[in-house]
């Protein structure tokens, strides 16, 4: 066997794993990413990772049901194949970040110690104190400095990718990137490509993820022909400390944690928090969801947070919306020891300490539950065939998409604690996938054309000369573009969307698109030119913007995170039972109609013609759990059940 | 570059005065830079920093090349956005201006870390921190990624005194403020090609202090039950040339670390073990 080389762009969690594993394989790795590696937004992670542990199984907990509430919770919108492989995986993952010395919590007895999360009813998820994503982030990144000193891995970090290199034949061969400190842009030749560079958030402005997650590799990779999918389902976290530059979160561990949320029944009652009394609080999450209570999946908890400061007027703030995330009935030793790290980002960045004061927090955008598209290969047991070379490969051939760049694993909502384990595991699990590929083929990192790589280069180096040169009269300034691109995405693509606003949001993004191609950059220089690198992150935006809004306007119904209240289920209104239980049968109809049209990942292909995306729509792999409504807090929610319920047997039966 | 300040402003703020001090490339001439921008509340340095990239203009209305920096995650937990503020070398993004006008209203000096090699402005070149781990083998050196079942069971005691030290986030600020851990900056000579560069620049790096840093990644992974393996290699990193026998005991690592991470009880320690090491070699030889 000749040796094998392959580039992984992006060093967060699933970049690292990815790494790492392929090191073992034998596999020579090229690891490229805009910051070292130990900086990545991985490291922002605060709350756990999920899996079934012994003590859940004991209470009746085991795999299957982590898929299942993976996939109610994601609406069914997520592929079950590899969910279930992961869900099997989970306990295996966290064992091995035991075994590389991740600091998870303990229990008095010295077993890890768990916490409950958003979107089920056990406690399953591990963490070590508030920086759970930092801890397994520094594990992943040691391993990988100790394959970096053994040869076999080689870094290069404060690098941008710009493209993946396809040859004549629609096959990926390798990645350009150009170094941010002296601007060379080079080829990297490779048998396959795996990017691992994470979210979009910045598409939206300011969200609650790192400035490094621009979205700018994976439009580079649509741009260069591959499908993106579901990039409509944004989820927008329920509890972030709204900033000028950032939006913090405030993670849901803090809920986890017997966190409330709450608002004072009197609108903007000027009493400090306090002083107000037990019965003039109004815990909403908890009136109106007694089973999940302040637990309630994501996307409901961000849309009951939005609609009591929207619609009930009841934000706690006259001039900012927020309301209060409450712990101060926790002890303060135990409020130190689990949840310490995140308590202090909100004493350093607000000045005020939680444990003496309710928080205030508002949703914030958080994750892309969508990403590139991705085969995989189920097995006769539902899960993923290990090893089979198309897990995980972008429809161009030996370009691979791994970690929250993917769009398998959430559906059209994440739940928390979820997102660490899908980042780990996919990087893990594709390693022996992405060796096989490798090993079928013919020709490998050592014999691509040199034509080939030049034209790449070149092509880079044009894009890169004429941004520094082009524009000289205009006076367009990326950063107000950016500025101005994510208010727009933020009010118009986030916790409520409308068709009407969603249409409009196009023709301006289409017109700050045009606009942000003529930027003019007040740094022309060729030494670490951030300015230059930025406009071209901001171009690559606009691809993912549009992709977004497009897919949110024609999704004309209400999954997950994608919330649109026009096509919003009504609750059953009749109080006759007869009545009421045709109503129930007309809503199962209609739900089964609309899965019908609508129970499908939307497909992205980019348009060089139009500048628009193409969407057509995929089935989505549901053969292991059938879909069924997801009834949070609905009225009539239990005839519904029984409905839906008695139809499933008929099904099963006959 | 640099203006006077107008003395009508001293009392009332309503601009933020914004000192850098800039340096276009290695080797340049470092110099100072006025910016001036319209007072909001609830900033922070890194959105002083975006402002003053989107408005390009110094002061006295010349158009500049934006300020060059580095930052990340915006909530000091990735450590990118270090630099020197009013003296101090600490975390940008959870600089808050209100609090630094507190201290000082006329403005605000932002300065490159010291003991790292400038790339351009304030942003600098920290591979040194980075290589002084694998100098220690700062990692667990399992069998393989393989399911092999858990891990030790370990006491909440051991995870409440290690994970403190598991939090570094290779910021830099203390080996910033250690007096003993000098700048070193290796030129690249003409015609060098990459690798040779590479090369004769780590084995600068290696001759040089690893830094506290590192001294207390060591004493981490050394209380790992698996990670323990390579106590001695580890040991012998400190115990060599940069080791710890270079750290003064000045402390002042400990004061600025943004993590608060027990700097001077690992080096402690660390020192008590190598001492150790040391004589137990030097019977067994
Ligand atoms: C504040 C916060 C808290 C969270 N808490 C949790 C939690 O408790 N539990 C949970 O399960 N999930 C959580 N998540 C989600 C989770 O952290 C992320 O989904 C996950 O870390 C993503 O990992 P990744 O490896 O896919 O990408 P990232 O960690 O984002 O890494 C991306 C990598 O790609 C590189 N990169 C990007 N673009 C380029 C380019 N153009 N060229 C070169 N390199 C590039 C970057 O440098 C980086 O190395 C949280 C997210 C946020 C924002
Ligand atoms: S205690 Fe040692 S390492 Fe820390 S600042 Fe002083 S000399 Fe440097
Ligand atoms: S020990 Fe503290 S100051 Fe030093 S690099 Fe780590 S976090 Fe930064
Ligand atoms: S930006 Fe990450 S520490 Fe400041």
């Amino acid at each position: 066997m000749s040796e094998h080389r392959v580039v992984v762009i992006g060093g967060g969690l699933a970049g690292l794993a990815s790494a790492m594993k392929l090191a073992e394989l034998g596999v020579k790795v090229d690891l490229i990413s805009l910051t070292p590696v130990k900086r990545s937004h991985s490291v922002c992670a605060q709350g756990g990772i999920n899996s079934v542990n012994d003590s859940t199984r004991q209470l009746g907990d085991d795999e299957w049901k982590h898929l299942d509430d993976t996939v109610y919770g994601g609406d069914f919108l997520n592929h079950q194949p590899p969910v279930k492989e992961m869900a099997y995986w989970a306990p295996k993952v966290i064992d091995l970040m035991d075994r590389l010395g991740v600091t998870f919590n303990r229990t008095g007895e010295g077993f890890l110690d768990h916490r409950r999360f958003g979107g089920t009813l056990y406690k399953r998820t591990a963490f070590a104190g508030a920086t759970t994503g930092q801890q397994l982030l520094y594990a992943l990144d040691e391993q990988v400095r100790r394959w970096e000193s053994e040869g076999m891995i080689k870094k290069y970090e404060f690098w941008d990718f710009l493209n993946p290199i396809v040859d004549e034949t629609g096959r990926c061969r390798g990645a350009v990137a150009q170094d941010m400190v002296s601007m060379e842009i080079r080829a990297f030749p490779a048998d396959a490509v795996v990017v691992a560079t994470g979210g979009c958030g910045l598409v939206y402005g300011r969200s609650t993820m790192s400035v490094f997650c621009t979205g700018s590799a994976a439009s580079r990779c649509f741009q260069s022909g591959a499908k993106y999918a579901n990039g409509e389902c944004i989820q927008v976290h329920p509890t972030a400390i709204p900033g000028s530059d950032k939006l913090r979160l405030m993670s849901e561990s803090a809920r986890g944690e017997g966190g409330r949320v709450w608002v004072p029944r009197k609108a903007q009652d000027p009493r400090p928090p306090m002083e107000i009394p037990e019965n003039e609080r109004y815990y909403f999450l908890e009136e109106r969801y007694p089973a999940y209570g302040n637990l309630v999946p994501r996307d409901i908890a961000t849309r009951e947070i939005f609609d009591i400061c929207v619609n009930d007027g009841l934000s706690v703030d006259p001039d900012k919306m927020c309301v209060y995330l409450d712990l101060t009935h926790i002890p303060r030793a135990e409020l130190d020891r689990k949840l310490g790290g995140i308590l202090e980002i909100y004493e350093k960045f607000q000045g005020v300490d939680p444990r003496d004061e309710p928080m205030r927090i508002f949703p914030a955008v958080h994750y892309s539950m969508g990403g590139l598209w991705a085969d995989y290969v189920k097995s006769a047991e539902g899960g993923l065939e290990s090893g089979a070379p198309e897990n995980h490969m972008t429809n161009i051939e030996g370009l691979y998409a791994i970690g929250e760049c993917d769009y398998h694993y959430h559906g059209a909502n994440r739940l928390g604690a979820n997102s660490l384990l899908s980042c780990i595991f996919t990087g893990l699990f594709t390693g022996p996938s992405i060796l096989n590929y490798a090993n079928n083929q013919k020709s490998g990192s050592n014999d691509v054309a040199p034509e080939v790589l030049s034209a790449a280069v070149a092509k880079e180096q044009k894009r890169h000369d004429d941004l520094l040169t082009g524009n000289p009269g205009s006076d367009e300034n990326p950063y107000l573009i950016h500025q101005e691109l994510g208010n727009l995405m933020t009010r118009v693509a986030t916790v409520v969307r409308r068709n009407d606003q969603l249409a409009d949001a196009i023709e301006k993004v289409k017109e700050l698109h045009e606009r942000a191609m003529k930027v003019n950059l007040s740094d022309s220089g060729s030494w670490t030119n951030q300015n230059v690198i930025f406009a071209k992150a901001l171009q690559d935006m606009f691809p993912l913007a549009k992709t977004i809004l497009q897919g949110a306007l024609l999704r004309d119904e209400c999954r997950g995170a994608h919330y649109k209240p026009d096509f919003e289920k009504p609750s059953l209104t009749a109080e006759d039972p007869a009545e009421r239980r045709r109503q129930a049968e007309v809503w199962c109809d209609e739900f089964e109609a609309n899965n019908e049209r609508f129970l499908k990942s939307t497909i992205a292909g980019w348009n060089h013609d139009t500048q628009m995306p193409d969407i057509t729509y995929e089935d989505v792999d549901t053969s292991l759990i059938p879909p069924r409504p997801r009834l949070y807090g609905l009225v009539g929610a239990e005839e519904i059940e029984e409905v839906w319920n008695e139809r499933a047997r008929a099904k099963a039966e006959g | 570059m640099t203006t006077a300040i107008e003395p009508t402003k001293k009392h009332r703020i309503d601009f933020i005065k914004i000192r850098v001090r800039r340096q276009d490339g290695p080797g340049k001439k470092p110099y100072w830079e006025l910016h001036k921008l319209p007072y909001e509340p609830e900033l922070n340095v890194i959105s002083i920093l975006q402002m003053i990239a989107a408005q390009a203009t110094t002061s006295d209305g010349k158009k500049v090349a934006p300020v060059t920096w580095d930052c990340g995650c915006l909530e000091e937990v990735c450590g990118a956005c270090t630099m020197v503020i009013n003296g101090k070398v600490r975390q940008s993004c959870s600089a808050l201006v209100d609090r630094l006008l507190e201290d000082n209203p006329d403005e605000i000096v932002l300065e490159p870390m010291r003991k790292f090699p400038v790339l351009r402005d304030l942003m600098v070149d920290r591979q040194r921190l980075f290589h002084a781990l694998k100098r220690v083998e700062a990692w667990v050196p399992v069998d393989g990624y393989y399911d092999m079942g858990p891990g030790d069971k370990q006491s909440r005691e051991a995870q409440e005194s290690n994970y403190p030290l598991s939090q570094c986030m290779s910021c830099g600020c203390c080996v910033d403020a250690c007096p003993q851990y000098l700048k070193i900056e290796v030129a690249r000579l003409d015609g060098e090609s990459d690798e040779a560069f590479e090369k004769r620049k780590l084995a600068e790096y290696e001759a040089g202090f690893v830094g506290p840093h590192a001294i207390s990644q060591a004493i981490l992974f050394n209380n790992n039950p698996t990670g323990k393996v390579l106590e001695g290699e580890r040991l012998d990193a400190l115990s060599g040339e940069g080791g710890i026998q270079i750290c003064g005991n000045a402390q002042n690592c400990v004061a600025v670390c943004p993590k608060e991470i027990p700097l001077t009880t690992s080096i402690a320690r660390a020192g008590r073990a190598t001492t150790l090491h040391v004589i137990k070699q030097w019977f067994e030889k």
